[in-house]
């Protein structure tokens, strides 16, 4: 019960991690680079501990951060949405590829996301994009690695604290 | 076989990744978006979550304004005083030049007397800082830290030493947002100060630069042309520097030149912005006539 707890502490606090970095400011010519940090914790969440995660939650996450991003209701939450779907589809074979596989796996549904923003952007009449647009998914993928490391040991002290 | 089928961790877990529920969550999104693009809703929830949002952003600015603070500790003695001097080299010439304006404000007010005119040139500011925070790296927008109760409103022209900066798009009770005109969705109508020639300085998406398109030919129009706004539109008052023509070519078609700009304004640096809250007199087309006028019908109300 205990450790259900602690677990949803670090949960929530990944997540919250996850919207200040978003808002965080970065040089300009860093932008681009600027990784989709809160589905990356998601993809952890999903593989490690599905209970954190549901079609439903990734929902108001993504509301939550349209609503931080003021760009428009609902963009980020179907983009996570999709994210998410396509990873529960794949959770069981995803969790045990090496740690490499996994994030082309991420890269995979990073560029898919990005397809999609894409497609949302067309529909709301905002045009095409620049090719540095195309950048973030590979740092994503790159950072996922790290991501995982940090998220499991996190994880791991708290085990061992309470046990 | 003893293979169970509701083995508890099947390959496909269709418990929690059910397609149906997919898709009523896609469809809710896409509903949202529709009548967000259509309603503004966004605007009045993030009105009502401002209390949780402004700290949000405070809190995210907070690294980089520790990290300014930090170089203004560490700033060596040397560079500190070689910036005072400079400063205030720059202090003199304004001060100088403040002179020379207040005697022609002067003149200028005697002679508004004269014409017996009501208004009067002043224009309402207020400072502003910049928040540090980025929202959307294709957008062009940042956020300040005034709003409602600072008295901001949206449309509201900002400005910096330079120049124009771009406009107030979005008020919260304490921050607001203000789009850059460099926003590919921003245009602001402007004047060449040496001919007079009318354009709109599209934004391009690219921090340096803006886009005059369907410039005529044969308009008078050269490299270092200096531009003002020109107050038509009625959002920005006129005379407000906007940029330097870099360049002129001709658009795909052959029928127009297309000329870039560089902004004045330092748009990539934060610090402290004008809001200008006086918003000039409207400049457009004249009201819609009213309904008086010779009775169509010859029925008197």
């Amino acid at each position: 019960m205990n450790r259900l707890r602690a677990n949803d502490w670090l949960f929530w606090g990944s997540v919250f991690a996850c919207y200040l970095l978003q808002l965080m400011p970065l040089p300009q010519a860093l932008l681009p680079f600027k990784p989709w940090w809160l589905a990356l914790v998601l993809v952890y969440w999903t593989l490690e501990a599905p209970e954190h995660v549901s079609l439903g939650r990734a929902f108001v996450l993504g509301l939550i951060g349209d609503v931080f991003v003021g760009d428009m209701l609902g963009e980020q939450a179907l983009r996570l949405c999709i994210f998410c779907f396509i990873l529960m589809r794949f959770r069981a074979r995803l969790r045990f590829f090496p740690m490499w596989q996994q994030a082309l796996a991420v890269l995979a549904l990073l560029v898919n996301d990005r397809i999609v923003l894409l497609a949302e952007r067309a529909a709301a009449g905002l045009g095409g994009a620049p090719p540095s647009y195309w950048l973030a998914p590979l740092v994503g993928a790159l950072a996922w690695p790290w991501v995982f490391l940090l998220l499991d040991d996190a994880r791991a002290r708290l085990r061992a604290r309470e046990s | 076989m003893a293979l169970t089928r509701n083995d508890s961790a099947p390959l496909f877990s269709p418990d929690t990744a059910n397609t149906l529920r997919l898709i009523v969550y896609l469809a809710l999104a896409i509903g949202l978006m529709v009548s967000d693009h259509r309603n503004g809703w966004l605007t009045r929830v993030r009105y009502a979550a401002s209390v949780a949002i402004e700290p949000m952003y405070r809190l995210a600015s907070l690294p980089s304004q520790l990290a300014r603070d930090a170089g203004d500790a560490v700033a060596d003695r040397t560079r500190l005083n070689a910036r005072n001097a400079e400063l205030e080299r720059e202090l003199l010439l304004a001060q100088a030049r403040l002179n020379r304006l207040q005697t022609v404000r002067e003149q200028n007010e005697r002679l508004q007397q004269l014409l017996d005119a009501q208004r009067s040139l002043d224009v309402g500011v207020q400072l502003a800082r910049i928040i540090d925070v980025d929202t959307d790296p294709f957008r062009h927008r940042v956020v300040v830290d005034a709003g409602v109760r600072q008295g901001v409103a949206a449309g509201e022209a900002v400005l910096d030493a330079h120049g124009v900066m771009g406009q107030i798009v979005e008020v919260l009770p304490d921050t607001s947002t203000v789009m850059l005109i460099t926003d590919p969705a921003h245009a602001l109508p402007v004047k060449s100060e040496r001919t007079g020639l009318r354009a709109i300085a599209r934004g391009t998406g690219a921090l340096d630069s803006l886009e005059l398109q369907n410039v005529p030919i044969s308009a008078d129009i050269k490299p270092s042309d200096k531009l003002v706004t020109s107050g038509l539109g009625g959002h920005f008052p006129a005379g407000f520097p906007v940029g330097n023509v870099r360049a002129i070519r001709n658009d795909p078609s052959g029928m127009f030149a297309v000329a870039t700009v560089a902004p004045s304004a330092a748009l990539d640096r934060s610090g402290e912005v004008l809001i200008l809250h006086d918003l000039p007199d409207p400049v457009g087309p004249p009201a819609a006539a009213s309904a008086e006028g010779p009775p169509a019908s010859g029925v008197q109300r």
